[in-house]
């Protein structure tokens, strides 16, 4: 189906059926329970999981595959957004043709950074783009302040031009919208006790990101993609089989560029406004920690590992002393205490903590990430536990599992 | 004229003249050896082919074309293949894979990008990449990943890399080096098999007198960056000369 294999269709299918269902699938826990606040099925928390998983796929195109590791993704993710959220004021709040603008300005911007940086590799290709990356920071915070819009960034106002949009009321703020559909159009659903919330924004964004995982697929079956491997694997020897490396590199370099601007015009065409700080370092640094948790080179583990750390910064976040006396306050006081001084610095605004500590478990003990752990357990539940180790990592370059 | 003219060759590193004056001709269709002992310039030499070293002075013609100066990729392209001394494989990737990749170098030129194109389609290059797996011996072994076969193995494998290009000119440096007696020998029957059935022209530097006396139809030997003497086999075997730079020490 879809000119993919049995395997991957499946595979496929699985992602769509996860991502149709999620608003129900992430909110398990009914409304108003201790539970509740678990709960991940709201459409803002929702938008951030599919569309991180877009920007870690095509990271992972570029990581997984070549195994360049590019420490400035974020700038691609900040110049689609600028470039999205410029479409909106000028043309229209239309979130179809800032999704483009966003795709084509960072693809053009990847294509420079792409070939000055691949003139290294290794560490100091990262470096290279690291520089990149923080400069494109600093411009936007300050020299290109009339771009930019600085410090503040940009927002909708009401005195954008908006050329195309004839209807508008005049002296309106726009909304972004698909068509006249506002991306914050949303169906409550509420079934006995739980709440669910369908919205319209999260389906474009997840509708999106399935097109993205879809072309992902093709190009990790394709002799391109066989190519790529095989810069990572030995350059040298490509060189010596007559295979010019830099067209590779750099084309893949570019899509993967592209994939980040088109996050990064979703993140706009879900909550209308963009800041320097999307482009600052330590959001490059998330997409590398998102590609590797989930598990580098495998068609989903981008996601999953998009999901995981944008739970944790959502979730484990809002867990306040508060919470945590509620959990423990049916143990003696002194055990009580004891427990919460222990768990406390692991949660709200320490979540960074756990989340090193798992990173470091997973790169520790499962260098395939969190695909190679589901890879493991679903080995051990068919009884095929002690299958070799070697076994799973090269099926983790080849195909992957879903869950 | 030779496919590959070799012409006044010389390369210094710092204090050591590495390459000196270095003629050499290898005739089409033959198997030239270049032997010598350690630190002579064999490797030196072969690496002035590939584009990895480029000579301070003279000539690198390959059919009438010069080889200098030009990339890698471009060498490979105008049908010069080599196996390395150790094998220079995609450990990661299976070992048809491995043989295909060439594959699509020899048919798509120095790069294609075509992203949506699916390798599964591919059945020509595929098929003809499991035909010369099946020549080297490793048909049985061709979903293996490289990383996990044997050293013999992964020689063969990057010899079926090579061969899959159908290059006319290969360069082997040390085919044999640290292979026992068993393989040294299939070694040797792969490579005149090869020579028989495609007509590849073979620059082989080598150790092993054996692989030598048995493979080669000339022999250039190198001693100190100079070429002693190039002559076919029976003239390499009795020369004085050769006695006294390297065969002499190994026989006395």
């Amino acid at each position: 189906m879809l000119k993919l294999d049995s395997k991957d269709t499946r595979l496929f299918l699985i992602v769509i059926a996860m991502t149709l269902l999620a608003p129900f699938i992430l909110n398990p826990f009914p409304e108003g329970s201790n539970l509740a606040q678990f709960n991940a099925g709201y459409p803002d928390l929702m938008q951030r999981f599919v569309i991180f998983g877009i920007f870690a796929i095509g990271f992972n195109l570029l990581f997984g595959l070549t195994g360049y590791l590019s420490f400035g993704h974020a700038a691609f993710l900040g110049v689609g957004s600028y470039a999205s959220i410029w479409m909106m004021k000028l043309l229209t709040v239309n979130v179809i043709p800032a999704m483009f603008a966003s795709v084509i300005v960072s693809g053009l911007f990847a294509l420079v950074v792409g070939y000055v940086c691949l003139r290294r590799s290794g560490i100091y290709f990262s470096i290279l783009t690291l520089a990149f990356a923080q400069m494109s920071f600093a411009l936007a915070y300050s020299v290109l302040t009339p771009l930019t819009g600085g410090e503040t960034g940009l927002q909708l106002k009401a005195a954008d031009p908006r050329i195309l949009d004839f209807g508008a009321a005049e002296g309106s703020i726009g909304r972004a919208s698909f068509f006249g559909i506002d991306m914050r159009a949303s169906m409550e659903l509420p079934v006995g006790s739980w709440l669910f919330t369908l919205n319209f924004g999260y389906y474009l964004a997840a509708f999106v990101m399935l097109i993205a995982f879809y072309v992902s697929i093709r190009i990790f079956r394709s002799p391109f993609g066989m190519m790529l491997r095989a810069v990572k694997s030995n350059q040298n020897r490509l060189n010596y089989t007559g295979v010019s490396t830099k067209p590779y590199t750099l084309a893949v370099f570019v899509i993967s560029g592209m994939y980040a601007g088109l996050a990064g015009g979703l993140l706009v065409a879900m909550d209308t406004q963009v800041g320097p700080e999307r482009m600052f370092w330590t959001a490059s640094g998330e997409v590398v920690l998102m590609t590797i948790l989930g598990g580098a080179g495998t068609l989903i583990g981008p996601v999953l590992g998009a999901g995981f750390i944008k739970y944790m910064e959502n979730i484990v976040s809002k867990i306040n002393s508060k919470t945590l006396e509620a959990w423990f306050g049916f143990l003696p006081d002194g055990l009580e205490d004891a427990l919460i001084t222990i768990v406390y610095p692991f949660v709200g605004k320490g979540w960074h903590l756990t989340l090193g500590i798992m990173f470091m478990l997973v790169v520790i003990f499962l260098p395939g990430g969190l695909v190679e752990g589901g890879k493991r357990i679903g080995g051990w539940l068919t009884g095929k536990g002690r299958k070799s180790k070697t076994d799973g990592g090269q099926e983790a370059t080849a195909s992957t599992p879903a869950e | 004229m030779g496919i590959l003219e070799v012409q006044n060759v010389n390369k210094r590193f710092g204090g050591l003249q590495a390459l000196n004056n270095v003629n050499l001709n290898v005739e089409k269709g033959s198997v030239h050896a270049i032997i010598g002992p350690n630190g002579a310039g064999k490797s030196t030499l072969l690496n002035c082919f590939v584009g990895r070293l480029t000579p301070d002075t003279g000539s690198v013609m390959f059919n009438g074309k010069s080889l200098l100066g030009i990339k890698p990729h471009q060498i490979n392209q105008a049908g010069v293949s080599r196996v390395f001394q150790t094998p220079e494989i995609f450990s990661d990737l299976s070992a048809l894979e491995n043989v295909m990749i060439p594959a699509f170098a020899k048919r798509d030129g120095a790069y294609k990008l075509n992203p949506f194109r699916r390798v599964t389609q591919e059945s020509e290059i595929r098929d003809s990449a499991e035909e010369v797996l099946r020549d080297v011996g490793l048909a049985d072994r061709k979903d293996l990943i490289a990383a996990e076969m044997s050293r013999g193995d992964k020689r063969r494998l990057e010899m079926a890399m090579c061969l899959v290009q159908d290059p006319e000119l290969l360069l082997l440096d040390e085919p044999t080096a640290g292979m026992a007696r068993a393989d040294t020998n299939k070694t040797i029957d792969l490579l005149k098999h090869i020579g028989e059935t495609r007509g590849i022209t073979k620059v082989v530097i080598e150790h092993d007198m054996h692989v030598v006396f048995s493979l080669a139809d000339k022999i250039s030997v190198l001693a100190q960056g100079t070429v002693l003497v190039e002559d076919v086999p029976e003239n390499i075997k009795g020369h004085p000369k050769v006695r006294e730079a390297y065969l002499g020490e190994a026989q006395v």
